[in-house]
């Protein structure tokens, strides 16, 4: 993939998961370049976590290979891998102090003189005071601290993180995320995170792979992910999008479509299939990238810009921004983030509005798929 | 905001009023205990009392018993039986060492292997618990008969030879002998090994053993670093609930030992019941007890359950 030593790549070639007529993960192909902070990123019971647990050797694939560089380690158990897990509960020996703990993967490949090591480890990840206490006497943070301690004083060849931050509270969470981010960027090691945080992915990761229902949907790096999907579970997944059901009019380099009676353009390679005139297409665009404008101010937006005419039903202040839901012919529940920096105060539920946008921020999804794949709810359901 | 608060606003400082709650709430705790206590009281600690007093009294069933405080009476009962006392505590340690061996296994399968099994298998466990104490006792006398079918096998592997060399078995005999007693102890006090033993195995998160073997631990040393640290309070509660109870046994040792395998409690009973040497059976009584209180004692600190347990 880069034109870096590729020796310590993960490679999981056709691997799959099933257990009895279940099938967790279906047969993918993945390759985390060395070096990579590399996110696998779904809901839960994606299959995400078994991806990771067939990694390091705690579940055995179904069918396919897992390489770690050229040596395949499908048959190896997990104590002969070189592959450390940060586990979702920590699990921390509870009958050993925190430097025992710490010290537990250098004993047990028969290394004598751990306390340097495990000394460094400790201040690395600042716990320095804390050296001789139990792990039920440490804080959640401190807790996953020392995992992330544990098991990276093995130097392992790549480090898998199971929902480190799950149990985290969402300050500690944000914080612990970049100290992740900075460990990763020190020690150079290849780590696979999983979460179902998309905005965890987005801040730590380099590449994403979004999984649902045991595929891998799409792969990127977030931005790109972000800007463009190609699924409308990676558009609903990841942030949120508008999507609004269209009729191809014209193709091209630009294709124009209609929808509740306007029209809307977009660039033809933004669209993930094949359009053909009279054929269907999902319209997307996200919220922050369109603007407001009161109806009576509609003369006033620029032209080739995409407008969409509705009525806001509803508003929300959240600080930074006010997020407004909008209810259009051409789609219902548009959202549309505005940044607070002029506020009309005639944009208020009821009121009748143009959403504008540059048609450089629409992108076009194929229409076969199911609109609301991947919208919140599969969380908060979890 | 304190400190501003206190300069714009001197004076004398209000000591809050500190609600205590109320004597009723309060005295709850106390009358949970008393049902408990009183019970000890009557049916514990006076008993004790009255059995120390026994101890030190002189006198015959004829005459009458009289506190002398002859203390006497301990020095004579030790010299006089120390072989059973050093016999139980042999038998009793022996019955416990493999009670731990057959039942760990166990309830480590039943813990983490049984899956749905795991509750007809705890079933099966208590279930000799629905049999008399005596009727299963006895029942031993005919499974180790001089002609049963398990005395046969282990004449035919040559087991009993090895035995016999031992001094645990006599000939082509189980029944009567040290093996005997020792089989018949182990037996019945398994379950009270094997309970606590799952008890704790169970509360082992299992990803504990992920963990171990993610950092280079093979299962033979996940088991020794991990699981069995961890099943120690088990191990503990475990051999206590088994040893104490077998030391004091005497069921086991008159129906299934000989005259040359009496331990202390066989004893205690014979003089109590059929000599009627009070004071003797007393402090035969109270000097097993001072023997098993030290050695657990010191077991307990051995095993350094403080912080598991």
């Amino acid at each position: 993939m880069t034109d870096k030593n590729t020796g310590g790549d993960v490679r999981l070639t056709g691997i799959s998961k099933s257990y009895g007529s279940f099938t967790a993960v279906h047969p993918l192909d993945l390759t985390v370049p060395q070096g990579s902070f590399f996110a696998l990123l779904g809901a839960s019971g994606c299959g995400k976590t078994t991806t990771l647990r067939m990694i390091a050797g705690l579940e055995d694939p179904t069918t396919g290979t897992v390489f770690l560089g050229d040596q395949d380690v499908t048959d190896l158990p997990p104590y002969k891998r070189p592959v450390n897990t940060v586990f979702q509960s920590y699990a921390l020996f509870p009958h050993m102090d925190i430097s025992e703990n710490i010290a537990f993967g250098l004993r047990r490949r028969g290394i004598k003189s751990v306390k340097k090591q495990v000394d460094e480890m400790i201040d690395l990840v600042q716990l320095g005071e804390h050296a001789h206490k139990k792990p039920h006497q440490l804080s959640g943070g401190q807790q996953q601290r020392v995992a992330v301690a544990r098991a990276l004083i093995n130097h392992p060849q790549v480090l898998l993180l199971d929902e480190p931050l799950g149990a985290l509270d969402l300050k500690l969470r944000r914080q612990m995320q970049l100290e992740l981010k900075r460990i990763q960027t020190e020690v150079g090691i290849t780590f696979v995170h999983v979460t179902h945080d998309q905005e965890e992915a987005m801040t730590m990761a380099d590449q994403v792979a979004v999984m649902n229902g045991g595929r891998v949907e799409q792969l990127g790096a977030p931005a790109d992910l972000y800007e463009n999907p190609r699924t409308t579970f990676v558009a609903n997944f990841l942030g949120t999008s508008n999507l609004i059901e269209a009729e191809v009019l014209e193709t091209g380099s630009d294709v124009l479509v209609t929808a509740g009676g306007g029209k809307l353009r977009l660039p033809g390679d933004r669209c993930t299939s094949a359009v053909r005139r009279g054929g269907k297409v999902l319209v997307g665009v996200r919220p922050e990238k369109i603007s407001l404008a009161h109806a009576d101010d509609a003369g006033e937006i620029a032209d080739g810009r995409n407008r969409v005419t509705g009525r806001i039903v509803d508003s929300s202040f959240i600080g930074v921004s006010t997020q407004y839901v909008v209810n259009s012919p051409a789609g219902a529940e548009l959202q549309v983030y505005e940044q607070n920096i002029e506020r009309d105060a005639r944009l208020v539920p009821g009121a009748q509005v143009v959403l504008h946008w540059n048609p450089a921020h629409t992108f076009g999804l194929d229409a076969a798929q199911d609109i609301d794949a991947g919208v919140e709810t599969v969380e908060d359901a979890a | 905001m304190t400190a501003t608060l206190a300069k714009e606003a001197p004076g004398p400082v209000e000591e809050p009023v500190l609600r205590k709650p109320p004597a009723r709430k309060r005295l709850v705790p106390y009358w949970l205990l008393l049902p408990g206590i009183v019970w000890l009281l009557v049916f514990f600690a006076l008993p004790m009392v009255y059995q120390a007093s026994t101890s030190v009294q002189t006198g015959s069933l004829e005459k009458g018993f009289e506190v002398t405080w002859h203390f006497q009476t301990y020095w004579n009962a030790f010299q006089e039986y120390w072989p059973q006392f050093v016999r139980s505590l042999l038998y009793a340690g022996t019955a416990t060492l493999l009670c731990l061996l057959l039942g760990y296994p166990l309830a480590y399968l039943i813990a983490f292997k049984a899956g749905r099994w795991r509750n007809l298998l705890l079933v099966l466990v208590i279930a000799p618990f629905f049999t008399s104490f005596l009727i299963r006792t006895l029942a031993w006398k005919t499974i180790l008969a001089d002609d049963s079918v398990v005395v046969d096998v282990l004449n035919a592997l040559h087991f009993l030879d090895v035995t016999d060399w031992l001094g645990w078995t006599e000939g082509d005999r189980v029944l009567a002998t040290p093996m005997a007693v020792v089989t018949g102890l182990t037996y019945n006090f398994l379950p009270f090994m094997i309970l606590p033993l799952y008890t704790s195995l169970e509360r082992i998160d299992g990803r504990l053993h992920e963990a171990a073997q993610d950092l280079y631990a093979s299962p033979a040393t996940t088991f020794r670093k991990v699981t069995f640290p961890l099943s120690m309070p088990g191990v503990v509660s475990g051999t206590l609930l088994t040893f104490i109870p077998a030391s004091g046994d005497y069921v086991n040792a008159e129906l299934l030992g000989s005259t040359d395998t009496k331990m202390v409690g066989n004893v205690i009973q014979s003089q109590f019941l059929r000599v009627l040497d009070y004071p003797t059976a007393a402090a035969l009584s109270f000097i097993l007890m001072a023997i098993v209180l030290g050695m657990v004692t010191v077991y307990i600190r051995r095993a350094g359950t403080e912080d598991l347990v």
